[in-house]
């Protein structure tokens, strides 16, 4: 008699079929898709552009301001009128350049009836020191040759050494891109279904269903079953987003690119080809960092992080489901547990930037750190010893933390309106059976 | 012949002593009432007999053997408060329930449908337990409780939340399962419900037991000689072997007396009709019998006193 089957069955279909599910299978897509897609057709369609008047004394900048977001008209008309223009929307923005020193550039103003925002200005202001270090370079002597062949573009590739003498270009860029989506989702994960599983105890805890049942199932299935069940809920959850996102995306793209490919629409934007352009360069260079990278090791790292760190931590969550009487007796034991999720999501970013260091070296190797850890180290590529020693150490630690919870659990899910602590937790930890 | 026997359990809580030194015997296919006020330990004793908690002393027998884990898989145990999952449709939920009790799906179904109807409540199938009102969702404990057919069920305060129709439906399913040979516990605080159902009771008071056996025994052993009089006319002195205990105009008739009279010497009562013959008009003579409730109320209030 399979009874654990029959409670993960239970777990499993009653959450994938309520509404709250399904709807989140269906909006979770759209804001993935709309994370990727917005930004292209705002890129594409921009903004209002901001038209700015310019009042230039000087007659220095004359050639400054071409090209960029901002449309430039030059005015000599007096302060006041350009002022009341202003005032009237005619323009966004007024920049009166009077009489420079190029060696104290001084008393130059922009203003705006409503606050133009931080690009506008720090374009312009750009746009002027552009010009007056130009000025400058000229006036010391410095012809024109000289000067475009000073301004360089440099283009630093990537190379992993490999043993025998093989480079390979990597992509930094890329890399970090996948590890921080990956270990993200791990980290997300693991918060939504480790609270969905303490707040499944609490109910079965509070409603006295585990009175009913426990005569029928072992303690330990009831926790192994409910936390089996839950992960499939999210496997399930987490396939049909990948599914739905890259369908979406895909279709996406494909309006995209006919709307593109469509004249009317180039003709209205000058500067959509360039776009077009910049957009396939980052295209094919994503691609190129996914083929070097090792996909199929990416993505069982991913399922065995993603369930080794649920597993990790959806056992602690129902311990600590066991030990309280309601949702809200459970903070004072959530925060020890979710430091260490916490933390490590709070050290990406140093690890982003040296993802061989000692820190994200040990960080990965710590079983309650390395699900979010060292999922972001897989995308940069870890020596294979790293990878297993880190795996083993995290199926130690999950079997580790199952007993431990187990043994709390058993204890706790049949105590009522008692006041715990972690003495308590303590003695019922070491409570024989 | 016994079914259940419980020997010397104590169980004490951090604050409390729940259960001292408490010993039952449960005969087979018996109605069996553990009766006592709020607190005296009767659900602390349920659990340890389902092995919910684990006693500090003393065991638990069935069939004259140790309990074990699997004999507490053949019990059909009804907690006080509703054990059901609130998300869940009443169908789906007893099939789940049944089959962690062993059974198959198909025979899950089969009975859950003879049960619905039995109960009047087969359209309830799609429903969710969480949409029934408390007397409804007791009422789908009860077929979870029962489902699996067990030998011994032990109900805690299965009425709770009944109305009197309901009550009664119930009533009747329990003494239908005792005819077929099931042996029920049942435990309560409400003694209207144990005088009509129960065999045999127990009453547990402060942790302790101080009462057990068959009912009508109890009953017996309860009457004091003590004889309820409805009178015309005063009764003055009756002999010293005669204790008028009370004596109070009748509650309709306001010619008539109503008075409590107690025998003693070894007399008994047609010397007392003789005696009163003589002196007044007797209009009813009845032996006073007492309720459960009276003992229960006495020996609860009497050990209140010690």
């Amino acid at each position: 008699m399979n009874k654990i089957g029959l409670v993960i069955a239970r777990e499993y279909l009653t959450r994938v079929k309520k509404k709250s599910f399904i709807i989140m299978s269906i909006v979770g897509p759209i804001l993935i898709a709309g994370l990727f897609v917005v930004p292209i057709l705002l890129s594409i369609y921009g903004g209002d552009t901001k038209t700015i008047v310019v009042k230039d004394e000087s007659g220095l900048f004359a050639q400054s301001f071409d090209g960029g977001d901002i449309e430039i008209e030059f005015s000599s008309l007096p302060d006041d009128s350009l002022k009341s223009q202003v005032l009237s929307e005619k323009y966004d923005g007024y920049l009166r350049i009077p009489q420079v020193d190029v060696d104290k550039p001084v008393d130059i103003e922009l203003s705006s009836k409503s606050n133009l925002g931080i690009d506008v200005s720090s374009d312009l202001r750009k746009a002027i020191r552009n010009e007056i270090e130009e000025i400058k370079l000229k006036r010391s002597g410095i012809d024109q040759a000289t000067l475009d062949n000073l301004k360089a573009d440099v283009d630093v590739k990537t190379f992993d050494l490999s043993k025998d003498g093989k480079t390979e270009e990597t992509s930094a860029g890329g890399a970090s891109m996948i590890g921080w989506i990956s270990a993200f989702l791990i980290y997300m994960f693991i918060f939504i279904y480790g609270a969905q599983i303490m707040r499944g105890v609490i109910e079965e805890k509070t409603s006295k269903v585990v009175e009913v049942v426990i005569s029928s199932v072992k303690p330990f299935q009831m926790m192994m079953g409910k936390v089996i069940g839950i992960a499939g809920v999210g496997l399930t959850q987490l396939v049909i987003w990948i599914v739905l996102s890259q369908l979406l995306i895909a279709g996406a793209t494909v309006v995209l690119g006919t709307t593109m490919g469509d004249p009317q629409a180039v003709t209205e934007s000058m500067s959509q080809p360039e776009v077009q352009e910049a957009q396939n360069q980052f295209m094919s260079e994503a691609m190129s960092t996914l083929d070097k990278m090792n996909l199929p090791l990416i993505i069982v790292s991913f399922l065995f992080f993603f369930l080794g760190g649920y597993l990790l931590y959806g056992s602690l969550f129902a311990a600590v489901g066991s030990a309280v009487d309601s949702d809200a007796d459970s903070q004072q034991f959530m925060l020890p547990v979710s430091i260490p999720l916490i933390l490590s999501i709070v050290m990406l970013g140093p690890i982003i930037n040296d993802p061989n260091g000692s820190l994200a070296f040990w960080m990965s190797i710590i079983p309650f750190t390395s699900p979010v850890i060292m999922m972001m180290r897989v995308a940069f590529g870890v020596p294979i010893w790293q990878l297993i020693l880190s795996m083993s150490l995290l199926i130690g630690g999950f079997i580790f933390t199952i007993w431990v919870a187990g043994r709390i659990y058993r204890v706790g899910i049949l105590m009522h309106g008692t006041k715990v602590n972690y003495k308590i937790l303590a003695k019922w930890f070491m409570t024989k059976q | 012949m016994e079914l259940l026997k419980v020997e010397n359990i104590s169980k004490a809580y951090a604050s409390h002593q729940a259960l001292n030194d408490v010993s039952l015997s449960i005969p087979k296919q018996s109605i069996y009432g553990l009766l006592g006020p709020n607190g005296a330990g009767k659900t602390t004793l349920i659990r340890i007999i389902t092995q919910i908690v684990n006693a500090d002393a003393g065991n638990v027998y069935l069939h004259g053997n140790q309990i074990t884990p699997e004999d507490i898989r053949k019990i059909g145990y009804l907690p006080e408060e509703r054990g059901l999952y609130k998300k869940m449709k009443v169908g789906e939920q007893l099939i789940y329930l049944s089959r962690l009790k062993g059974l198959s799906r198909a025979e899950s179904v089969r009975r859950i449908k003879h049960w619905l109807e039995k109960l009047g409540i087969a359209e309830w199938w799609n429903k969710n337990v969480e949409d029934l009102s408390k007397g409804m969702a007791q009422k789908v404990q009860f077929i979870a409780t029962v489902l699996h057919e067990p030998d011994l069920l032990i109900l805690d305060e299965p009425f709770s939340g009944f109305d009197p129709v309901n009550a009664n439906l119930i009533k009747d399913e329990i003494l239908e399962l005792r005819d077929k040979g099931a042996t029920v516990i049942f435990s309560t605080h409400r003694m209207e419900s144990v005088e009509e159902l129960c065999d045999h009771i127990a009453l547990i008071n402060k942790s302790e037991k101080i009462l057990e056996g068959e009912k009508k025994d109890i009953k017996n052993s309860y009457k004091a000689n003590t004889y309820l009089v409805d009178h015309i006319g005063q009764l003055g002195m009756l002999d010293a072997d005669f204790k008028i205990s009370n004596s109070q105009p009748h509650e309709e008739d306001s010619n008539m007396t109503s008075s409590e009279i107690v025998i003693q010497n070894g007399l008994n009562c047609n010397d007392l009709l003789r005696a009163l013959i003589e002196k007044v008009e007797v209009h009813s003579f009845i032996e006073k019998i007492p309720s459960i409730n009276d003992i229960f109320i006495s020996k609860v209030e009497g050990g209140n006193h010690e």
